[in-house]
């Protein structure tokens, strides 16, 4: 079977404190599938991504990478085949340098340092950041942790890309830069954002999330087509779509 | 308080180096056997926050003055005693490598002074067996007045162990019961000042997040040789207030012919005398040496520049 | 405000220093926290009236200082900021010690401000070499030199994530005190109700950070153990180094330098 798919079956979670973050969520995705997850706050999209990946263990349902149920047992190999981007860089970049920060994820895989190295060099001339191998963290632009963060998912050779929100906080140029980098991967990729423009261009597939349920799922000019849709979900259609203000 | 270099001498230092570092072992040690990786990313972060709130100062009620809060017991209620300690020296060495506050030598004994008392005597023998496991079955006052207890207790047997490291140092001429007298009550003040501060925050946590209190995975029996510890230090801190407070001349006496300290009669050699020739060997000594130094210092810069 | 901002200044600006690769920053981190530690101990091993013996010693903050790039104001701004409590404590060495114990040009001076003096001079030299310790070799080297040397790894990542994560913090907290000042009005200092709660939200927040931090860290395969690249090579110049400071220290302890210097200098004068 596929490393690449993404199943989700009957997907349901409750938060400690009771609140339903999921209800009978299923959904398929396929290899290199470049899929959007939208909706207003608090409608579980954060939720769901981070089931994906292990994180939180669902209720009822499940989850499956390939052929591999997502469980306590499975969650280093998940964890390889899955990388997860959070939506704080700074939660993300905890080591001492861009070098050792990228170098974390394959180090725990166990790899040896000289194979290390060349994992670390090769994410890092992906996302354009080499020159910054032996900066501090502290010392990154917004859009520079964001790209170091993106290498360190890289470095450990994902199948599937997880992203919570990873336009948020960026410059416009950042921004271009970053939808430019993940239009080149080929990897599967699943967003979580408020971004409607990226959406548009970056990703054949939208799914539109509601109060812990999947409200829709198909292509992006249909779903933001349907502003009955959108106005239920706390959403608007894409910036780009909008009648600019006339100039006075 | 934190204790600077210049006022302790080799041998406290090393000494207390080597409680603090002993203690650091055995409570990492402990740590590991836990295997709560979880913990690696909160004392960090925890540690971060400590090393935040102590510069936000608040004033102390009925006291015009201002206090802030040490950490040492919060980080106790919320880590267990190991980890807290182990948070608590972290904070101490990033205050002394990067805001010389307290020295490296002296890192021990600040260490041993704000980590040990908060730790292992205010937690461990003082909030936990009046509080017992589970704080959510407790009235705001109970926790209130036995952190303020735990916190007044620590901070009284750490400014006590100042005042001996600095008169078993030699350095400072400060009498023991002079120095005694002038921390002690000061150290009532901080101590009352911590204990409010912990015990609101304390309860502002109680109903804010009740689950941190009430987690399966908190221990719920005190670990038998932490105990003993804890009990340990506190007896030597008896012991010792007991013997000074009775006896004070006695300790001082004792400590003057015991150390070995230079008395100012044979000190002739480290100044020049009262002489005025040779005082202007001295002088002249100086101003040779420090030229030098700030000369090849000098050259050093500009050697670099080029 | 401005003391969030000075300390966050102070803790990332002396890592600014090693950033610069010089000749110190090529050391071998032990090396480097060896020949402190060394120091530091000479310097704390001199009788309390010891002065013009001591400023031999000076020469480490200063040579360090110049190699390492440091400018000495920064240097002196921070020895004045971490001054106080040396100060408090020290004062009190005029007030007891009165017995005369020197004769400069006809001023008598006690042996209590001789003892002071001694005081202010130690903690110049020590804090110094602390501080030039980060200033040349940078943070991080100096917790891989620790692993190295010795120090349990759990420590030296506690160490580590605390530096890491202490501007975020204070960031946060700066933010929020801010905030409240804009709306406290004539209310310069906050009450132990305000307190609480602002530092209890600060905690929370940081309580929320950590357990984000967590799943990040388990995400790429974080199983306990901290790996870092650990890589350090122990060479001559090291040992040189080591060599060289260890020597001067143990000279400066046994000879009183400026004494035989000055009376050298007199000789050759008359």
């Amino acid at each position: 079977m596929n490393d690449h798919l993404v199943q989700a079956s009957g997907l349901s979670y409750r938060y400690p404190d009771g609140t339903q973050a999921l209800q009978e969520v299923s959904f398929r995705i396929g290899q290199g599938e470049a899929v959007a997850v939208i909706g207003g706050n608090g409608a579980g999209k954060s939720t769901l991504l981070l089931h994906l990946n292990g994180s939180l263990q669902a209720a009822t349902g499940e989850v499956r990478i390939g052929d591999l149920k997502v469980a306590i047992a499975t969650l280093p190999q998940i964890r390889s085949r899955v990388g997860m981007l959070f939506q704080d860089p700074d939660d993300q970049l905890f080591m001492g340098s861009v070098y050792d920060d990228v170098a974390f994820g394959p180090r725990n895989q166990g790899l040896p340092e000289n194979e290390v190295a060349v994992h670390v060099h090769a994410a890092l001339a992906t996302v354009g950041a080499s020159h910054l191998a032996d900066r501090p963290p502290y010392r990154l632009s917004g859009g520079e942790k964001r790209a170091v963060a993106i290498a360190g998912v890289l470095a450990m050779a994902p199948a599937i890309l997880v992203m919570d929100e990873p336009s948020d906080g960026l410059d416009p140029a950042a921004r271009r830069r970053l939808i430019n980098l993940l239009r080149s991967f080929t990897h599967t990729r699943i967003i979580a954002t408020h971004d409607l423009d990226l959406v548009l261009d970056l990703c054949s597939r939208v799914l539109v999330m509601n109060r812990g349920c999947i409200e829709a799922d198909g292509k992006p000019e249909t779903i933001f087509a349907d502003t009955e849709l959108l106005a239920r979900s706390q959403l608007e259609p894409p910036l780009s779509w909008q009648r600019r203000p006339e100039h006075g | 308080m934190h204790m600077a270099d210049a006022l302790i001498s080799p041998v406290v230092g090393a000494t207390l180096w080597v409680a603090a570092g002993t203690t650091l072992t055995y409570c990492s040690r402990t740590l590991r056997q836990d295997r709560q990786e979880r913990l690696v990313p909160l004392m960090g972060v925890l540690g971060a926050f400590v090393f935040a709130a102590q510069m936000i100062n608040f004033s102390i009620p009925a006291t015009g003055s201002s206090g802030h809060l040490g950490g040492g017991l919060l980080l106790a209620i919320l880590l267990g005693p190991p980890a807290a300690f182990v948070v608590i020296a972290s904070v101490l060495a990033v205050q002394a490598l990067f805001l010389g506050d307290g020295g490296l030598l002296a890192l021990g004994a600040n260490i041993c002074n704000l980590g040990l008392f908060p730790c292992f005597v205010g937690y461990l023998l003082i909030f936990r067996p009046l509080l017992g496991a589970n704080l959510l079955c407790r009235t705001s006052r109970r926790i209130s007045v036995v952190t303020v207890l735990a916190a007044i207790i620590s901070l009284q047997l750490g400014a006590f162990s100042v005042v001996m490291i600095t008169l078993l140092s030699g350095i400072s001429s400060l009498p023991f019961s002079g120095f005694l007298l002038l921390m002690q009550p000061i150290h009532l003040a901080i101590g009352l000042a911590e204990g409010l501060a912990t015990a609101a925050i304390v309860l502002f946590l109680q109903r804010a997040r009740p689950d941190l209190f009430s987690s399966a995975s908190r221990a719920t029996s005190i670990n038998p040789l932490l105990a003993a510890f804890g009990f340990a230090a506190a007896c030597i801190a008896g012991v010792g207030a007991w013997f000074a407070s009775t006896l004070p001349d006695g300790l001082e006496w004792s400590i003057a012919h015991a150390g070995g300290r230079v008395e100012p009669t044979n000190l002739a050699a480290a100044w020049p005398a009262v002489d005025a020739g040779t005082s202007l060997e001295g002088i002249l000594g100086a101003a040779a040496t420090l030229s030098l130094i700030l000369g090849f210092g000098f050259l050093l810069r500009l050697r670099h520049k080029s | 405000m401005s003391r969030f901002d000075d300390t966050l200044h102070d803790l990332h600006a002396l890592d600014s220093h090693a950033a610069r690769p010089n000749a110190l920053t090529r050391l071998d981190p032990r090396s480097k926290i060896l020949a402190t530690l060394f120091y530091i101990v000479a310097v704390v091993s001199f009788d309390r009236y010891a002065i013009l013996a001591l400023l031999p010693l000076a020469w480490y903050p200063v040579a360090l200082a110049a190699l390492g790039n440091v400018p000495p104001a920064a240097l002196g701004r921070k020895l004045l900021l971490a001054l106080p409590f040396a100060l408090m404590i020290g004062i009190f060495n005029p007030l007891l010690d009165t017995a005369p114990m020197v004769d400069l040009f006809g001023i008598s001076i006690s042996a209590g401000w001789v003892s002071f003096a001694s005081i202010l001079l130690r903690f110049a030299l020590t804090v110094s070499a602390a501080l030039l310790l980060v200033a040349t070799t940078g943070f991080d080297q100096v917790c891989v030199g620790l692993n190295r040397l010795g120090v349990p790894r759990a420590l030296t990542t506690q160490l580590h994530l605390l530096h890491r994560y202490a501007e975020v913090l204070a960031g946060e907290a700066a933010r929020m005190v801010t905030a409240r000042e804009l709306r406290a009005y004539a209310r310069r200092r906050l009450n132990l109700n305000v307190y609480a709660s602002l530092l209890g939200h600060l905690l929370l927040r940081a309580l929320e950070r950590a357990q984000r931090i967590h799943l990040a860290m388990l995400a790429r395969g974080f199983d306990d153990e901290v790996r870092g690249s650990q890589e350090l090579g122990w060479r001559r110049v090291d040992m040189a180094f080591l060599t060289i400071c260890a020597a001067s220290f143990i000279l400066a302890r046994s000879i009183d330098l400026p004494r035989a210097l000055g009376h050298i200098l007199l000789k050759a004068l008359s």
